[in-house]
């Protein structure tokens, strides 16, 4: 991503691990990606009651140029898949997305032909949360598992590894076509 | 909230610059006083003031969430009868009723023979394979009202995030309730002397001594399989 990608392991990059990603945690700006009931319930979470502020989320950008986490709240039909393929590239990195309700994390009940079946067909998600539409508390806590997620985010050659033991127990595990039951 | 009013927007002490001003004497409005006129431009600062001494409506979520409804509609849960045994028939109208397809059921016959599998719920059958998919479940309870033995239930856990889809299909053992004191870990034989029907009218109200015994035999005997 930037310059701490390219530093040397060892004791520096450790330290550098954590202070990263305690200020990446810490300060995440999230856009707007509202397309449904989810979208109701993500703007409850801004308002004094659950106070999103508390998170270091004091503003929700209305423009990717300037956001980090991408709440994707809604049912994404598949027009609204280029578009919403294209604010996540509008984004700069580094970027999280979160797909917030059943819809925007595998399709839902809308398992038809107009309804993309789980954005993780167009991005890469970071946190799935379920709910129809999910109460602003789960929407807080999944904040707090991506927090979590991101304070122990490798970087540099860490990061390579941890890539690379990913896509290696990935290839381990059973083919999705094998699966039986609701992982088919 | 009265009194904040006063701070924020102060009234006119004349009670005669309330009335509308009519046409011909628009452009001459009284002066609404010397302290109001001083205070006017920062009269604003005043609701920011007050408002720091009044209670705080956030809620404060992870330390201290409060409690949701009592009959909330949160992550599902498998009962089981008093002695241990299961609720859950395999009936699969629970996943007949689900609107999102997000159960998946499939029922097996309980077996009470020596080399059988065993029984696990007093019924003919039990379910074997038992999965609630998160990622489709829109949580509105259907599966509740189809259940007809009143095993699958709902409760108050709401904190279901995570990050892989696989992980949230929760199977059987992640949504079975765990057992109460006193209760034995399926399969076992009914109590002695009872049938199904007695299970549902409640007249069994623990495991019996025969059902312990059975219990501990069949322990002995896996863990003496396993050291070998």
């Amino acid at each position: 991503m930037g310059l701490e990608e390219k530093l040397p392991s060892g004791f520096l990059l450790s330290t550098v691990e954590a202070a990263a990603g305690w200020v990446r945690k810490a300060s995440m700006w999230p856009a707007t990606f509202g397309l449904a009931c989810c979208a109701i319930e993500m703007m409850a979470v801004g308002t004094p009651d659950y106070d999103i502020a508390r998170f270091g989320m004091e503003r929700f950008s209305a423009t990717p140029r300037q956001a980090d986490l991408m709440i994707v709240a809604g049912r994404v039909s598949q027009k609204m898949a280029p578009v919403l393929r294209q604010v996540y590239d509008q984004m700069p990195d580094p970027k999280w997305v979160i797909a917030m309700g059943v819809c925007a994390s595998s399709g839902g009940m809308f398992n038809n032909y107009a309804i993309v079946q789980g954005v993780d067909h167009v991005v890469p998600v970071d946190i799935y949360l379920p709910g129809c539409p999910p109460r602003p508390q789960m929407l807080l806590n999944a904040i707090i598992e991506l927090h979590k997620q991101i304070q122990t985010t490798p970087l540099g050659v860490n990061r390579e590894a941890a890539a690379r033991a990913a896509e290696e127990a990935a290839l381990r595990e059973t083919p999705t076509h094998q699966m039986k039951g609701l992982l088919a | 909230m009265a009194d904040d009013n006063s701070v924020g927007a102060p009234l006119p002490q004349d009670g005669s610059a309330r009335q509308l001003p009519s046409g011909s004497d628009r452009g001459d409005e009284k002066s609404s006083g010397f302290w109001s006129d001083l205070f006017a431009p920062v009269a604003g600062f005043g609701v920011s003031f007050s408002t720091m001494f009044r209670k705080v409506a956030t809620e404060e979520y992870p330390e201290k969430p409060r409690p949701t409804a009592p009959r909330y509609h949160g992550r599902h849960q498998l009962n089981r009868h008093p002695d241990g045994l299961e609720k859950c028939v395999g009936c699969e109208l629970c996943a007949w009723a689900c609107p999102a397809d997000a159960i998946l059921v499939e029922g097996a016959d309980n077996d009470d023979s020596p080399d059988g599998a065993g029984r696990f719920s007093p019924g003919e059958r039990y379910g074997r394979v038992y999965q609630i998919n998160y990622l489709r479940c829109i949580f509105c309870g259907y599966c509740i009202e189809a259940c007809p033995t009143r095993a699958l239930t709902m409760t108050n856990f709401y904190e279901l995030a995570d990050n892989d889809r696989g992980k949230l299909i929760f199977t059987k053992d992640q949504l079975l309730a765990p057992l109460q004191e006193g209760m034995l870990q399926p399969p076992f034989p009914m109590a002695e002397g009872m049938n199904e029907k007695d299970y549902y009218r409640g007249k069994v109200s623990g495991p019996t001594d025969g059902q312990r015994e059975y219990v501990d035999a069949r322990d002995a005997r896996i863990d003496e399989e396993m050291s070998q």
